[in-house]
Order: C-alpha cells, then sequence, then structure tokens
C-alpha cells in the first residue's frame, strides 16, 4: 500500500467476514442436526409404535409422531406424541 | 503397515490434487515409503501435477480389473526416492471402482509402504466415497470461503458415518484441517473468514494454513510438486503441515500480516 492508496482508503463498514462466520455456523449446526438426531432405525420404530397403538385404538400415521432430541452429549430423550382419535 | 491419507473436500477446485501431491512428496522427503493415489476416474489430473503424464501406461482400474499388474502401473517419481504415482483411469467411470478392487490393491500396496495417499474426487458420489472408505487419516482440505467450509462439513460427516473405521465401530479417522488460499490481508480488513472462524465451525484440528501463492501456478506449470519449491511460502507451509501430520510441533506461518517498513509503506511495494 504506497502514501497514496493510505490517504483513499475508506474502512468498509460491514465486515463481511463476520456476516459469513455467522451464516456459517446457523447452517452447519442446521445440517448437523438433522444428520445427527435421525438415526437410520427410527422410521421403521415409527412404523412398529403404530401397528402397537392400531391394535388397541384407530389412529392413522399422521397422527404419531416420533422424535429424538439431543438434549447434551448424555441425554437423548425419545418424545412420542399420539392424537387418539374424538368418539 | 501402511497409513492410508485421504485428501479430501466435497467442494472442487479447492487444492486437493496440488496437496495430495504436495503430502505425498513430503512424506517421502521424509523418508516414508509413500504412494499417491488419483480416484478422479475420468478426470485424472494428479500426473500433470506431479509431472509424469507422459509416463502413464496403466492405470489404476487396470489393476483392479487384473490387466495390469501393480509394479506395471506404478510410476517411479524421478525426483524423490521412496515416491510412486498410481494414476487414474481417463477413459472409464467412477463405477469401475468397487470397494473389493480397492481394498485389494491397497492391501497390496499396504505391503510396501508406509503410506498410501488417496487423491479424492470432488462431490459425494461412488469416486469420493471410495477415496474416503478405507482411510486412517483424513486432509480435509478448505477455502475460507462459505460454500468449502459448508462442503468440509458434509464431508467431515460422511468420514464419521461411511468410512470402514465408523461401519466396524474401530477408532475414528485421525482428522486433519488443511486452511488452503489464504490471504491474511483480507482477514485482517475483515473479509475473509479467519482460521480461528473456521476452526470454530468445523471443530477439527489444524494442521496447515497454505497462503495464496503463486508459487502454486508456477509449480503446477512446471510440474513439479510446490513442495519442493523450497524457497516459496506455499512450499514451507506444506513441509509444516507434512510435520505436523507426522506429529511434529510447528508454529504456524504465514497467517498474520507481515509488518511493513516505513519506506515500503511510503514507496509501495
Amino acid at each position: 500500500m504506497s502514501l497514496l492508496d493510505y490517504f483513499r482508503t475508506s474502512k468498509p463498514d460491514v465486515q463481511s467476514a463476520n456476516l459469513a462466520k455467522d451464516r456459517l455456523q446457523i447452517i452447519v449446526a442446521h445440517e448437523r442436526s438433522l444428520r445427527n438426531n435421525t438415526p437410520d432405525y427410527l422410521p421403521q420404530l415409527k412404523l412398529d409404535i403404530l401397528e402397537v397403538i392400531k391394535k388397541y385404538v384407530a389412529v392413522t400415521s399422521d397422527q404419531v409422531s416420533v422424535q429424538l432430541d439431543q438434549r447434551d452429549n448424555n441425554l437423548s430423550v425419545l418424545e412420542l406424541n399420539v392424537t387418539l382419535p374424538e368418539e | 503397515m501402511a497409513e492410508i491419507i485421504v485428501v479430501t473436500s466435497g467442494k472442487g477446485g479447492v487444492g486437493k490434487t496440488t496437496t495430495s501431491a504436495a503430502i505425498a512428496t513430503g512424506l517421502a522427503l521424509r523418508g516414508k515409503r509413500t504412494v499417491v493415489i488419483d480416484f478422479d476416474i475420468g478426470l485424472r489430473n494428479l500426473d500433470l501435477i506431479m509431472g509424469c503424464e507422459r509416463r502413464v501406461v496403466y492405470d489404476f482400474v487396470n489393476v483392479i480389473n487384473g490387466e495390469a499388474n501393480l509394479s506395471q502401473a506404478l510410476i517411479k517419481d524421478k525426483r524423490v526416492a521412496n515416491l510412486y504415482i498410481l494414476p487414474a483411469s481417463q477413459t472409464r467411470d467412477k463405477d469401475a471402482l468397487t470397494k473389493e478392487g480397492v481394498g485389494k490393491v491397497l492391501d497390496q500396496l499396504a505391503e510396501n509402504h508406509d503410506y498410501i495417499v488417496c487423491d479424492s474426487p470432488a462431490g459425494i458420489e461412488a469416486g469420493a466415497m471410495m477415496a474416503l472408505y478405507f482411510a486412517d487419516i483424513a486432509v480435509i482440505t478448505t477455502n475460507p470461503e462459505v460454500s468449502s467450509v459448508r462442503d468440509s462439513d458434509r464431508i467431515i460427516g460422511m468420514l464419521q458415518s461411511r468410512s470402514r473405521r465408523a461401519e466396524l465401530g474401530l477408532e475414528p479417522i485421525k482428522e486433519h484441517l488443511l486452511i488452503t488460499r489464504y490471504v491474511p490481508e483480507r482477514v485482517e480488513r475483515g473479509d475473509m473468514l479467519s482460521v480461528e472462524s473456521i476452526t470454530e465451525i468445523l471443530a477439527v484440528p489444524l494442521a496447515g494454513v497454505i497462503p495464496e501463492s503463486g508459487a502454486v501456478l508456477k509449480a503446477s506449470n512446471c510440474g513439479q510438486p510446490v513442495i519442493l519449491d523450497t524457497e516459496s511460502d506455499a512450499g514451507q507451509a506444506y513441509a509444516d503441515t507434512v510435520a505436523r501430520i507426522l506429529g511434529e510441533e510447528r508454529e504456524f506461518r504465514f497467517v498474520n500480516v507481515e509488518k511493513k517498513g516505513f519506506l515500503s509503506r511510503i514507496f509501495g511495494g
């Protein structure tokens, strides 16, 4: 950088690298949660649970939701939600 | 028993082949018996970067199919002892690689080499999966740029779930992050992701930072792995990287803006 440049340069208002970092942190965390929190067996598990519930109550697959949440490193929560049909 | 190193990235054009050539040459310079394999079937380029394109007779796929044996296909480097190149096929497609075939060739190479460097193709298709499947060590090559960092994160996921070590429940692949095409001036100005930001996002130990350098293009023009240009910043940064992969401690160079003297500030340069 020469003397002339020294006077010419104006500091950019937005530091685009910070924006890049923020965007990356969000998308990477999202993509990691997709790949870590859905084990291969989850769809089959959902089907099996549905079969069991069907024996007793008339439900369809969209009335049952199965989710696995990673709360922290030592705790995973398997959440099962069944919407029971109104009589 | 040889250790298998995959040079991978997900994204194309970040410097995988340049890195494979440099690391393989660097390991051989350190006295390790090394072979570097081009996994980019149909688009071979490692031969050009290594400067042996006119010596290719048989290739990786010929060996897998039993049309040639390894000693016929391996090209011995003329500059560095203990270094061999196994070129990719230029005429077949990526389906020519099978797990059994690749595994057999790697087993055979492991008998009389210390390191097998696998130059992965870009993407996450069959060729790239095959290059990383047998790895013990991964060098994840990343540019300080959003799409490259994101793709690297995806590849890290693959290393942790789709490799042989993951499938067999063995100790995971040892991961090394290599940042290439780094420009400290732009980082200081705030328009390029810093080493710290990238390592924080990817959470992989840093093995090297290669500065953006004219030496890389010059080296590829001449078919000389850039690590042989010991005067250049990129060559020295690759030599440091090889040392770190071998477990040595090296201070990081070329990551900060060099402070200019008063005179060069005024007159430029």
